[in-house]
């Protein structure tokens, strides 16, 4: 048991990368990792929501949509859920631990758009997890996403002080270098 | 974008106009380069882009002319969570479409099927286009959209097949010395294919803002910041929506 949960982790998080070769979690991945600092900020977020909605998406499913023979609803009780437990959270924090509020308020309204939770929530359902195996696949997937997340934020800081072409600034270049970074992670499939 | 589409549509006719409008002026990837996710993750092979394309522009027309027959009906405040329940139905109706008699494509496409839901193209069409105009004209902009979606797709998927199998559509067309770069059908090609895409559209962009003309349309959709892809149509109102309500029911 221990050690099927090790390779969901390794496999989850660094072999099957979310967005580096399941392309989920593009838009943030884009669009947040102009430093370091935010890049980490976000990738905290994310691993927080996964985590709680791979839990709440596996409960769901598990005690309602099974028993009542309604598993073909998925998608859109999923979506429902997702969406109603990111302003559930940005409300909770805000009331009751502000402090963390105003590190991860700011992503909290991104992450509902982010395809991954939803992707997450249902490869679970997809490849039969559990709950337990659903929320260490969940954590997992959010951890390779604030890895690479933190890697493309590094170098494009170094990138600022480059000399690109004039068509290649901007977009292309961070494409390039995300598709390098794929390039790289293909070797950790590897290990397992 | 609206004032654009009322003007063009008094020029000509406005069916053709949507169509025109959905594959050419605005096509979604080319042009305003919404919907990403997809565009990189199902573009293996011609045939899995066209197969995605046509899957997104079903729903694209079904959920634009549900949502169009509703719009009096759909209370202003709650529409997001409508739009998402009605794109999410016609999403899970397809899927079991799918699954039942195209079996190869439901297995081609795996889980981006029921995440055609987050995709951003349908939700923005809805609010930009399908909640404000009759049903018509937005079946037409759903099947525009959607066709100028599924050419893009297309065009990717061929050229990843092209460089990476050395076929199109699985047939062989290569030279036989031609040895296929094999990495263009793995992840990171998706990443090159997509680098120079958005490359040639800076190129155009460029080109065209030195002799003056209007090109903010051009990568208006996700790709230079996430709040970008929130303004053009979906989240940011979603957001600027609960919000309200909160304030609201704090009150």
């Amino acid at each position: 048991m221990l050690k099927e949960l090790l390779v969901i982790l390794i496999a989850s998080s660094l072999v099957n990368n979310v967005v580096l070769s399941q392309f989920l979690g593009l838009c943030p991945f884009l669009g947040v990792s102009k430093k370091t600092e935010t890049a980490t900020g976000m990738g905290v977020a994310v691993i927080f929501v996964i985590t709680l909605a791979s839990a709440v998406a596996g409960a769901i499913y598990q005690f309602i949509l099974v028993p009542f023979d309604i598993a073909y609803l998925q998608t859109i009780v999923f979506i429902l859920v997702i969406a109603a437990l990111v302003q559930f959270v940005e409300m909770f924090l805000k009331k009751f631990i502000p402090g963390l509020y105003q590190s991860l308020g700011v992503y909290l309204p991104l992450i509902t758009t982010n395809c991954a939770v939803l992707g997450v929530a249902l490869t679970n359902v997809q490849k039969n997890y559990g709950i337990l195996t659903g929320v260490v696949n969940g954590f997992a997937t959010a951890v390779g996403f604030t890895i690479s997340i933190i890697i493309l934020a590094g170098i494009r800081e170094k990138l600022k002080y480059n000399d690109i072409p004039e068509s290649f600034q901007g977009m292309p270049i961070v494409l390039v270098t995300a598709g390098l970074m794929a390039i790289a992670f293909c070797g950790f499939s590897g290990l397992l | 974008m609206s004032q654009i589409d009322e003007k063009g549509m008094k020029k000509e006719n406005p069916m053709t106009e949507r169509l025109v409008n959905g594959i050419v002026k605005e096509n979604p990837t080319f042009v305003l380069m919404l919907g990403m996710c997809p565009t990189l993750a199902v573009t293996t092979s011609a045939i899995n882009g066209l197969g995605m394309g046509l899957t997104t522009m079903v729903v694209l027309a079904l959920s634009n002319v549900f949502i169009s027959l509703l719009r009096g009906i759909i209370p202003d405040k709650v529409r997001i969570p409508a739009f998402i329940v009605i794109i999410a139905s016609f999403v899970t109706m397809v899927e079991l479409l799918l699954q039942g008699f195209i079996p190869f494509l439901y297995d081609a496409l795996g889980i981006y099927i029921p995440l055609i839901v987050v995709n951003c193209i349908i939700l923005g069409r809805a609010e930009a286009y399908a909640y404000k105009n009759p049903v018509i004209p937005s079946l037409f902009d759903g099947i525009g959209m959607g066709l100028g979606f599924s050419v893009a797709l297309t065009c990717i998927g061929a050229v990843r097949e092209l460089l990476g199998a050395g076929e199109i559509f699985g047939i062989h067309v290569m030279p036989e010395s031609y040895v296929p770069v094999s990495i263009f059908i793995m992840a990171p090609g998706a990443f090159f294919v997509l680098a120079t895409l958005t490359a040639i559209q800076n190129k155009v962009k460029i080109v065209g803002e030195r002799k003056g003309k209007d090109m903010s349309k051009i990568q208006s959709g996700c790709n230079s910041d996430c709040m970008n892809c929130a303004d053009t149509g979906c989240a940011k109102r979603l957001i600027d929506e609960t919000k309200g309500e909160e304030g609201k029911n704090n009150a």
